[in-house]
């Protein structure tokens, strides 16, 4: 296999049980794959489960049966039944997430957050900042805001500087939820670029994009969610 | 990477097996199973009487377990189980290889004597004697938790709460521990000093890569501190797994009344 993501027969349900046991069918049968270089976008209208299959990709909701495949270091990793241990080390190692709200750390200098994968992952602090910086200017958010904390920044700023953390790392699997959401033409157009460099580079990505212009830009392919569809 | 590496193969730093307390006829913890590795962070969550400060006791080997056993993993390399550590042992344990937060600093810290001389008591107690080594140590330390080193030779009584628990922090991390248990340290601190604190402790943990158990009520803590969550309820552990999982896709009825109950920020 040299899918990168390979997904098969995936399926999820919420159990409400605060609301008298409620089953909350969201995905059944999910089977598909990503490729290195590679960039496939969920389509699908408000509540078919895209932001629900990529939460399943990344460990964050737990899978109830089918298969979660993740090339990490070589050696494929069923993230459906790994143990929490190991799919910490795949979220460092292999897949990132650009979510598209930033859960702001109090304190930490805005310079610092986009830095600290590169720091986690062994680079020395001042290269780390460094390509921090470089990535900030790219996304236009001035530098006399580097050295300040984001929570009291704008939403289209705070979303830059989750897409700036975001994209720093060499991790070779991106999901990205709705990355250009709040932002203008000018920045929508750098997350392009961004994309297509990351694919250059090999990256798989798996994408949420209600922009029809900007999901033209990046699919390689288009997967259709309500397909995937669990009501009755 | 080399952290990241040795993290993976890595073997257990601390094993909980089946481990139980009963107090006469009531079971104050049933059947506590996991393991614990070096620079993991593990949060014992659930409401008062869960049994969460029973098994943080136990796995601190300050109480006998009624059931099962705990066994560390000690600097030489030696998997020990701790019912078999003498007194002398466990006491050594406590310390150097481990450190113990507590709710109410009064507890962890001696309140009538100078800040420095609370840090260098650690140091002093492993042997050290140097007295111009252990205040500057002392004084490095103070300043690594945020506080102003001209106060070193106050005594913590004169101290605010959120100083007084960087200070217990402080006298913990000096000699080094791979693992430290804390319990409700954020506990009785106002909203804007828990933050602080909070930041403070994240950022020591990832940077001295320390193993933690840490026990709170509070699942924001856990959220912000834990890799790893354990949800207990009525002695026994009901959920476990990745914190944000745990957190985003709660399971268990309790699980989801605890998740479902915090106010959004």
């Amino acid at each position: 296999m040299t899918a990168m993501i390979d997904v098969a027969n995936a399926q999820k349900t919420f159990t409400m049980h605060l609301q008298g046991g409620i089953e909350l069918p969201v995905v059944r049968g999910v089977t598909f794959h990503v490729n290195p270089g590679e960039c496939v976008v969920l389509s699908g209208p408000s509540g078919a489960g895209k932001s629900s299959i990529l939460k399943m990709i990344f460990g964050n909701y737990r899978c109830d049966s089918g298969r979660i495949g993740i090339r990490h270091r070589g050696v494929v990793i069923d993230l459906a039944t790994a143990e929490p241990r190991q799919i910490l080390n795949v979220r460092r190692a292999t897949i990132g997430y650009v979510s598209q709200f930033l859960r702001a750390v109090p304190r930490v200098a805005t310079i610092d957050v986009v830095a600290e994968p590169l720091i986690a992952g062994g680079m020395t602090r001042a290269e780390a900042q460094q390509r921090a910086g470089a990535l900030l200017q790219r996304l236009n958010i001035p530098e006399r805001l580097w050295q300040l904390p984001p929570a009291t920044f704008s939403g289209g700023e705070q979303q830059r500087v989750n897409i700036a953390r975001g994209f720093i790392s060499d991790l070779p699997i991106l999901l990205l939820d709705e990355p250009t959401a709040s932002l203008d033409a000018a920045n929508r157009a750098v997350v392009v670029e961004l994309v297509a460099a990351k694919k250059r580079q090999g990256v798989a990505m798996v994408a949420i994009v209600h922009d029809d212009e900007i999901r033209h830009l990046i699919a390689d392919r288009i997967v259709d969610v309500t397909s995937f569809a669990a009501a009755a | 990477m080399v952290d990241q590496a040795a993290l993976e193969s890595d073997q257990p730093l601390l094993t909980a097996k089946s481990l139980g307390k009963s107090f006469g006829r009531i079971a104050a913890c049933r059947d506590v199973s996991f393991a614990l590795y070096p620079g993991e962070v593990l949060a014992i969550v659930g409401e008062s009487g869960s049994g969460k400060s029973t098994l943080l006791q136990m796995l601190s080997g300050q109480l006998a377990p009624s059931a099962g056993h705990v066994s560390y993993r000690m600097r030489d390399g030696v998997t020990r189980d701790l019912t078999t550590l003498g007194e002398a042992e466990r006491r050594f344990l406590f310390r150097t290889d481990w450190g113990f937060v507590h709710q109410d600093p009064a507890q962890g810290l001696r309140m009538a004597v100078s800040a420095g001389a609370n840090v260098g008591e650690r140091l002093m107690a492993v042997g050290w004697n140097h007295y111009g080594r252990i205040r500057d140590t002392a004084s490095d330390w103070l300043s690594r938790v945020e506080i102003d080193v001209a106060r070193i030779d106050d005594a913590p009584r004169t101290y605010s709460g959120g100083m007084r628990q960087r200070l217990q922090i402080a006298r913990n991390l000096v000699t080094e521990p791979r693992l430290v248990f804390m319990d409700e340290p954020t506990g009785g601190l106002d909203v804007s000093v828990q933050a602080r604190l909070l930041d403070l402790v994240r950022s020591l943990v990832a940077e001295l890569h320390l193993a933690v158990i840490i026990v709170t009520h509070d699942l924001a803590v856990a959220r912000l501190l834990s890799h790893r969550v354990m949800v207990m309820k009525g002695g026994r552990v009901i959920e476990t797994g990745l914190t944000d999982q745990v957190l985003d896709d709660p399971r268990e009825p309790y699980t989801q009344l605890l998740v479902s109950s915090i106010l959004p920020p």
